[in-house]
């Protein structure tokens, strides 16, 4: 388990358990005694530590490399999901990853953006963050579930698109541009959520949705908290008040109106209990489905493209 | 109109300061280095005469030399809610905001004129990189918005021009989301058969490169103009190499099939006219077949078109 620096307390806890457990095998009371004591602090400490998390601890949470990624997210929830790669014309980029599977019974196209979790995958899939053929499979994958009429599922994860030469020289601009095009033209149900790091274009690309849902300690921004530093304050130390200074937490988007609803994480968040992250994540995404279940594509479209043609419409004060 | 208000403090400033009178008759071209005489300049249209390099225009510059016989008329756009998060740096954004109203005398970073060129009627979305570079905020998603509609109302191609940095980080997700809505607000456009044409000038970047403005029917772009998604720096910083000759100019981007043309700015408003009729006027050379509806007089939209 990979503790962040503001968990230390908890770990230390957790270290002394860990300790306790080892020194008897035995039924010895007083060490249960003490260990469910400890535990019991564990979890006070935890429901403290996560129920005001600063803005700057939720992006350290939604980076966490423990927590469910996309491929984490459809192993459990989606079946017979058959991947489908590139994009038709130069490449397939595997920091977006998408296919047709069945959730909770109905055939749908799952896509999105894929980290990995150790030093191999995670190269393989370029850290999740994505080239212009990343763009152009999801918007081929968008098309085809159009085509059949199936709700599209994407789980954004990702600090942004891919910065390179290669990326430019083929149009990332572009390629971005029309995947978010796409998402606002789809004639079927587009439910999309913010799983950890919503980072920019990047992000956005595959999540203008009907619905669009956040995770309780993910974030979703312009710009990184990094990046907003080192230009506003000239000086990267000073991303923990960009990140206050963004609002990026889901519970300021949903105040703003950008999101519809908050996925709520499993105590001391989803790299804690990953199953039950994802299991809230499938309620979650079947009850918006449903909502949206039986309405005409038309309807879908139109309400997807109002929903956009409003943001910004209102501040947080 | 109501912004005229605002005029008043910078002008006053401009009386207290010293005028300084060699930069106003000389500029130096940033490319070649030669000094260039204010008059040969604007003769021009600020490109250096002796390497060609094209400087950025003034957005009102720009609509006059678009326009015929530089004519146009601005709509107001409607108000957006300012500072949506409180948002401060070092300095509080509703003060940057200020601060850049009074330096333009413009409410927000774009302008939206409509008129005739070569003929045609069209509206014009044409950013201001004066006003914080250009950026992207609520109030230029409105722009764009309004724009849209009015080209829609007027069955009028639109055409915009970009000159942006990309989205205004001080409004923060919302100045995301107007990625989503400009595309939306365009995609309205094309609907209606109607032309959407980008102009891609110096600089268009991030946020807007990836939006409205890479949806373009047809996508011109002036010589040299930087255009692409990530900023160099961060681009180097990431693969630690230096950038090819050329990266992210107008030229790289035609030779990677991303743009229809490059054209300088001599030929800019030809090039328009030549498009605009071939789409709009499909008869024979000559032959007026759909000629552009004008603005109807007696509609509730009438406010938002006020010039
Ligand atoms: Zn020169």
């Amino acid at each position: 388990m990979n503790f962040l620096d503001f968990e230390k307390p908890i770990a230390e806890l957790e270290g002394k358990i860990e300790e306790l457990r080892h020194l008897s095998d035995t039924d010895d009371l007083n060490i249960a005694d003490e260990v469910g004591r400890l535990q019991a602090k564990v979890d006070k400490l935890l429901r403290a530590t996560y129920a005001k998390l600063t803005p700057w601890q939720k992006t350290q949470v939604a980076r966490h490399p423990d927590r469910p990624h996309f491929l984490d997210y459809v192993n459990a929830l989606v079946e017979e999901f058959t991947p489908l790669a590139g994009d038709r014309a130069f490449a397939e980029d595997r920091a977006i990853i998408g296919g047709l599977g069945r959730f909770r019974g109905h055939s749908c196209m799952v896509i999105g953006h894929e980290k990995g979790h150790d030093t191999e995958s995670r190269v393989k899939h370029n850290f999740g963050m994505a080239r212009p053929e990343g763009y152009r499979k999801a918007k081929r994958l968008m098309r085809m579930a159009d085509r059949f009429g199936l709700p599209v599922i994407t789980l954004v994860d990702t600090a942004g698109a891919y910065p390179g030469v290669d990326a430019e020289a083929r149009g990332q601009a572009e390629a971005i541009a029309r995947s978010i095009e796409t998402c606002l033209d789809l004639r079927v149900p587009l439910i999309s959520v913010v799983i950890g790091e919503g980072g920019s274009g990047g992000a956005i690309a595959l999540a203008a949705g009907n619905t669009v849902l956040m995770m309780e300690h993910a974030i979703y921004s312009v710009i990184s908290p990094e990046g907003c530093a080192s230009i506003l304050w000239r000086s990267g130390e000073a991303a923990k008040d960009a990140a206050e200074a963004l609002r990026l937490t889901a519970q300021d988007l949903y105040k703003l109106g950008v999101i519809d609803g908050i996925i709520p994480e499993p105590l001391g968040g989803a790299h804690r209990a990953p199953d039950l992250a994802m299991a809230a994540l499938g309620d979650a995404v079947a009850r918006s489905l449903e909502e949206l279940r039986g309405l005409d594509g038309g309807v879908l479209r139109a309400r997807r493209r109002e929903k956009f043609l409003e943001m910004g419409k209102t501040g947080l004060y | 109109m109501n912004w005229l208000t605002n005029f008043v403090r910078p002008k006053i400033q401009k009386l207290v300061r010293p005028k300084e009178v060699p930069d106003n008759l000389w500029h130096k071209c940033p490319h070649c280095g030669h000094m260039i005489f204010h008059r040969d300049l604007e003769k021009n249209l600020s490109v250096c005469q002796h390497c060609g390099h094209h400087m950025r225009l003034p957005v009102k510059r720009r609509l006059e030399l678009l326009f015929d016989g530089g004519d146009y008329q601005r709509i107001e756009l409607p108000k957006t809610v300012a500072d949506p998060l409180r948002f401060r740096d070092g300095k509080r954004y509703s003060d940057r905001l200020k601060d850049a109203q009074s330096k333009t005398g413009e409410q927000d970073a774009i302008i939206v004129a409509h008129g005739r060129i070569g003929g045609v009627n069209v509206v014009v979305a044409a950013f201001n990189f004066d006003f914080m570079g250009g950026s992207m905020g609520i109030a230029v998603g409105e722009g764009l918005v309004a724009a849209a509609e009015l080209a829609v109302l007027q069955e009028a191609p639109l055409i915009a021009v970009p000159a942006s940095g990309g989205a205004r980080m001080q409004e923060g997700i919302l100045s995301l989301m107007q990625m989503a809505r400009t595309t939306v607000a365009i995609d309205r456009v094309k609907e209606k058969g109607l032309p959407y044409i980008v102009l891609l000038t110096d600089p268009t970047t991030g946020g807007v490169s990836a939006s409205f403005a890479m949806l373009g029917d047809i996508q011109i772009a002036e010589p040299g103009a930087v255009v692409g998604f990530a900023g160099a720096r961060v681009i180097e910083t990431t693969i630690r190499e230096k950038l090819p000759e050329g990266f992210q100019r107008a030229e790289y981007l035609l030779d990677h099939g991303m743009i229809d043309m490059v054209v300088p700015r001599t030929r800019l408003r030809d090039t328009l006219i030549q498009i605009l009729r071939l789409l709009r006027l499909p008869g024979p050379a000559g032959e007026v077949v759909a000629l552009p509806v004008d603005l109807p007089d007696d509609t509730g939209e009438e406010s938002a078109v006020r010039g």
